[in-house]
């Protein structure tokens, strides 16, 4: 127990000091790389919760796919610093005053009516609960239209983005014929 | 002793012996790849070195050992730093999951040939694999350098794009074993036999695309020497370029271990469960066929172009791997 516990704490750290770099620092690709490092500390949270199969699906698409396209587009566009970096949202920063206050006090309103005991795991559920067959049984059985409907929604976003460049491409091509009738 | 401390230990030895033999594969694969490119081309390749140039891998890590290191200019010193180590670290972690060979008695214990078995052992190959490029793309941004950065973008875009084809192409066999386990899987092939011939696309498709996951020939755009210079590890030099190096073959050497793993039946072979030991020679054999088949590859096809390479992993490796998966699925479940 002591073990598990100077573990999370240890972890806790991390996680945190990686949150407070991925905001405060002014490089975009390093703020990239602390959101991986909070990623991989968060799936080992869910390692020592014995659920290795959302620990490995959460490094594989957050870390794993994410955060990659993440930074393909930030190193495609070279937009790793802000041009002014004490101009631009500058507004933002008395607003998330007041917001962080909000959270703060709403939060320590919910902790002093319930307090921070947590009802006790059940470690023999958990197991089962966080195996593969378990979720795939949840997935595909209580939950099958949630889960189709989010694909075909998925799948529709695709097929739009697709169509909206193929327009382009469309005009471009036309353009293309047209000129060629000209000459 | 308590339980807890022997298992430590022993995970620690395994894990030191792994990363030996890793490390001795990687000088010798360098060796075998100059040999063999050698007798393709009717060459006599590296024979000065001791006796059929033997000691030839020892030379080389003697020079690049005292090799200048280099950093350029503009480069962002950090990640520059970083990059090699992020590139050489997954390549050695992926193989923990790989059984080389069955349980053995050792000093009065049983001891399992491979460093671990998890029971979402495939998920771990497959998240690993995908954090592996975390590497090549920091080499390419940090170096400064537009070879580079063009290098490490293609690299990004490539290893996503053969990342789907790599994860639909292995649930062929996790279907047919009915576990992620690589341990399950073996044993599985035991009973029936070996995957190769039940899920010869599957086979296929992910030796293809673990090809292009380690930016081998013919899949090597992101380090292209004709049109990039030597893409994401321009700028590298000295023992920084070495650690690119081992990564690249070391990485190789797992994904030809994961398909022999999933389709050649592992450590399988005759007499095996006789003589337990007899395990980790077949492994070997097949590994080394494998590797064999990469290099050939590498000597005998060109080049791809990008559009090439983007169309071939979307419109042909995909569909064809997404198709494997449905047929696989539905023949279990009519078939039982």
């Amino acid at each position: 127990m002591t073990a598990e516990l100077i573990i999370f704490v240890l972890l806790a750290v991390i996680a945190v000091a990686a949150a407070l770099g991925m905001l405060l620092s002014s490089n975009a690709i390093y703020s990239a790389l602390f959101l991986v490092v909070n990623f991989g500390v968060v799936a080992t949270f869910y390692l020592l919760l014995g659920a290795p199969f959302i620990a490995m699906v959460q490094v594989t698409v957050y870390a794993g796919a994410i955060m990659v396209l993440f930074l393909f587009v930030i190193m495609l566009l070279g937009a790793e610093r802000l041009r002014h970096p004490n101009q631009v949202l500058s507004w933002q920063q008395p607003l998330a005053v007041v917001l962080v206050m909000a959270l703060l006090g709403f939060a320590g309103y919910v902790v002093s009516m319930q307090g921070l005991a947590s009802p006790p795991v059940d470690v023999a559920n958990t197991v089962s609960y966080g195996s593969p067959a378990a979720i795939g049984e949840l997935l595909f059985r209580e939950y099958l239209f949630p889960f189709e409907a989010t694909s075909l929604l998925l799948l529709s976003a695709m097929v739009g983005v697709v169509v909206l460049t193929a327009v382009d491409a469309r005009r471009g091509v036309s353009r293309g014929v047209s000129r060629d009738r000209r000459s | 002793m308590s339980p807890v401390i022997g298992i430590v230990i022993e995970a620690i030895i395994k894990s030191a012996l792994m990363v030996f033999v890793l490390a001795t594969a990687f000088a010798y694969l360098t060796l075998a790849e100059r040999k063999i490119a050698a007798f393709v081309q009717v060459r006599k390749g590296p024979n000065r070195v001791g006796p059929w140039g033997l000691m030839q891998p020892a030379a080389d890590g003697i020079k690049l050992l005292f090799k200048e290191e280099m950093v350029p200019a503009g480069a962002d010193k950090v990640l520059f730093f970083l990059a090699p180590i992020l590139t050489m670290i997954p390549a050695m972690v992926i193989m923990a999951v790989v059984p080389i060979g069955p349980d053995v008695e050792l000093f009065g214990r049983s001891i399992r040939l491979g460093i671990s078995d998890l029971n979402v052992g495939m998920l771990y190959i497959l998240s690993v694999a995908s954090v592996a490029v975390y590497g090549i793309v920091l080499a390419g941004w940090s170096s400064a350098n537009k070879y580079s950065l063009l290098g490490g973008l293609r690299a990004s875009a490539q290893m996503i794009s053969y990342e789907i084809a790599l994860g639909l192409s292995i649930i062929g066999p996790i279907i047919l074993a009915g576990t992620m386990s690589l341990q399950g899987i073996i044993t599985a092939q035991q009973q029936s036999t070996w995957y190769v011939l039940w899920q010869p696309v599957g086979a296929l498709v992910f030796f293809l695309a673990g090809l292009a996951e380690v930016n081998r020939a013919p899949f090597d755009m992101p380090e292209a020497e004709q049109e990039l210079t030597a893409g994401y590890f321009t700028e590298y030099s000295g023992m920084k370029f070495s650690l690119f190096f081992m990564g690249e073959y070391i990485k190789m050497v797992a994904v030809c271990a994961i398909a022999t793993t999933l389709f050649l039946g592992g450590y399988l072979g005759p007499y095996v469960e006789q003589l337990p030991w007899l395990g980790i020679l077949y492994f070997t054999i097949k590994t080394t066929a494998l590797l064999f088949l990469m290099i050939w590859i590498r000597l005998t096809l060109p080049r791809l172009r990008y559009d090439q390479l983007m169309a071939f992993g979307w419109k042909v490796l995909l569909p064809l791997a997404l198709a494997n998966v449905v047929v696989t699925a539905t023949a279990t479940v009519l078939l039982g």
